[in-house]
């Protein structure tokens, strides 16, 4: 992964990080400005998270593939226990859960490790749908049976399946190179993140700046048409103009490509706060200082990261 | 009431110290327990207006898991943990050999006789005599676990406890959704995320009746649910 672009892209995150913290550091050092200490403070918060995020990934990716994919797999343990904490489960679900946690979560990731991607893109949908109906039935009780399982079964294909199509990238074999999980495949999944995260930020920024008509007011009052729109615009642009660092793509290609992540990111979003209302809770963790859960984190790569790997494969798969 | 020391029984040993009496690997089975309890749980801990600190003092919670004591005893930082004793059923954690030792070496837990109660070696008694001027305990006034996960009535151990030391600090903690993790009846744990809160202490008031007191007691707990 010595190459040129890699470098650059690297590079290009680093300094933007550096900015921002700067940025950051200059506007709490000097309060008089007309900015909102809070939104200030929040913002600095943010940009923490954002350093662990980035160095804990930067060497992930340094160790390799299969890290990269255990620590991928790390995420979705931790995002499916937040989902499920939210989630209210009776004591009929247990053993059901035991086995959801410790064997086909894992199971999934090794499946994704080996690159059979024959068996883990039915996996958990399949056998995973399967054995939830069938061990909650055992278990005895029948209250509420197919609300307890589909929220089981939610939580297992957002928070683990489809999150794992971005450690997948990693073995997806590209046209014009001789072999997979080379310095091109972590770019791909780099151009991934990178995406999804700034679609994120543009979402926001948009809705803030020109955020007329939310697109559900009763779910989120800070998602708009506007803002969607935006960022699958800016997102597209961004695609657009890095398409140097995805291998595969043109740039109209990646410009598709970027729009397609920022819509399926606003989707991810949207369906994360749906059930947060409904929860009545506003984050899902403490983990990361200043970024909620990781389940607030990842939910629009969760919904991004398939399409993106589909797409990548449909482009430039051999 | 002051409080006023009893003459220690000559046949009692002194409370055993924490620390160096106890051998390294039991201090690396208790380390290795608490570190992997607060893996399994997920466990965030808050300390609401109270700190931790080495002073002496009954912590107080609800009864959910099997989980309950070790995890409360592993969010204390280190010092006050060597302090700090778990009061545990003799029935059920002197049956077979490694409960005896997680219990008796590891924990130090403070086992009180549930089923043969003496009038002369009343739990609460036990209790006072093993802390002596330095420890502090882990108490779940409910008796038992709960099975709904709902807060049960308190007993009244808990009244006498502060009565007869009215200079031990009473902590309530709050134990929020370990009962799904390893819920009563289930060996294998759910890797969900639970929260402890610790709670300001309080003290018997003077000339408190039982029961206000228990009611107290038990709405401090109620409250750090929120």
């Amino acid at each position: 992964m010595n190459d040129i672009r890699t470098i650059a892209l690297i590079a290009g995150v680093l300094l933007l990080l550096l900015v921002a913290t700067a940025v950051g550091q200059f506007l709490a050092r000097n309060p008089d400005r007309s900015l909102n200490p809070a939104a200030v403070n929040a913002f600095n918060l943010r940009l923490r998270g954002w350093w662990i995020i980035c160095t804990v990934l930067a060497a992930a990716f340094w160790l390799g593939t299969t890290t990269t994919v255990v620590l991928c797999g790390l995420v979705s343990f931790w995002a499916l226990r937040e989902f499920i904490t939210l989630t209210p489960t009776r004591k009929g679900d247990h053993r059901a859960l035991f086995w959801v946690f410790f064997l086909f979560t894992p199971l999934h990731y090794v499946l994704v490790a080996y690159n059979r991607y024959d068996l883990f893109s039915v996996f958990l949908p399949l056998y995973g749908t399967l054995f939830v109906l069938a061990r909650v039935a055992m278990a005895g009780d029948y209250k509420r049976f197919l609300e307890r399982t589909a929220k089981i079964q939610a939580g297992l294909v957002v928070c683990v399946y489809c999150l794992s199509f971005a450690a997948a990238l990693l073995h997806v074999r590209i046209r014009g190179q001789d072999t997979a999980n080379s310095g091109a495949n972590f770019r791909l999944l780099f151009f991934l993140i990178l995406l999804v995260q700034f679609a994120d930020c543009m979402q926001y920024v948009w809705s803030r700046m020109a955020g007329r008509r939310p697109v559900a007011p009763e779910v989120s009052s800070t998602r708009t048409w506007e803002g969607l729109l935006g960022s699958a615009t800016s997102t597209a642009l961004l695609a657009a103009v890095l398409w140097w660092a995805a291998p595969p793509f043109e740039p109209w290609q990646a410009a598709l490509v970027g729009f397609v992540v920022a819509v399926m990111g606003f989707a991810g979003g949207m369906t994360m706060s749906a059930i947060k209302r409904d929860r009545g809770v506003k984050d899902y963790g403490t983990l990361v200082v200043g970024h909620g859960g990781v389940l607030d984190r990842v939910d629009s790569m969760c919904f991004a990261a398939p399409v993106f790997y589909h797409l990548t494969w449909f482009v430039a798969g051999q | 009431m002051l409080y006023q020391a009893e003459p220690m029984p000559v046949d009692v040993a002194p409370p055993r110290r924490a620390g160096p009496g106890r051998t390294a690997v039991c201090r690396a089975a208790g380390l290795t327990l608490a570190a992997l309890a607060r893996l399994l749980s997920g466990a965030s801990v808050r300390w609401i207006a109270c700190q931790p600190d080495t002073c002496q003092r009954f912590y107080f919670a609800n009864h959910t898991s099997h989980l309950d004591a070790l995890l409360i005893w592993s969010s204390l930082p280190q010092p006050v943990r060597e302090l700090t004793r778990p009061v545990a059923a003799k029935d059920y954690w002197s049956r077979g050999v490694l409960r005896r030792w997680l219990a008796e070496e590891v924990f130090d837990a403070l086992l009180i006789d549930r089923t043969d109660i003496k009038v002369h070696q009343s739990p609460v008694d036990v209790m006072l005599r093993e802390i002596g001027s330095t420890r502090s305990l882990i108490v779940f006034p409910e008796g038992s676990r709960s099975v709904t996960g709902d807060l049960g009535e308190f007993k009244s151990g808990l009244y006498y406890l502060a009565k007869k030391r009215p200079d031990i600090e009473l902590v309530p903690v709050h134990i929020d959704n370990l009962n799904r993790i390893l819920p009563r009846g289930e060996f294998l744990p759910v890797p969900l995320l639970s929260c402890i809160s610790f709670g300001p202490p309080m003290w018997l008031e003077h000339g408190e009746a039982k029961v206000n007191f228990l009611a107290r007691a038990r709405k401090a707990v109620q409250a750090l649910k929120e």
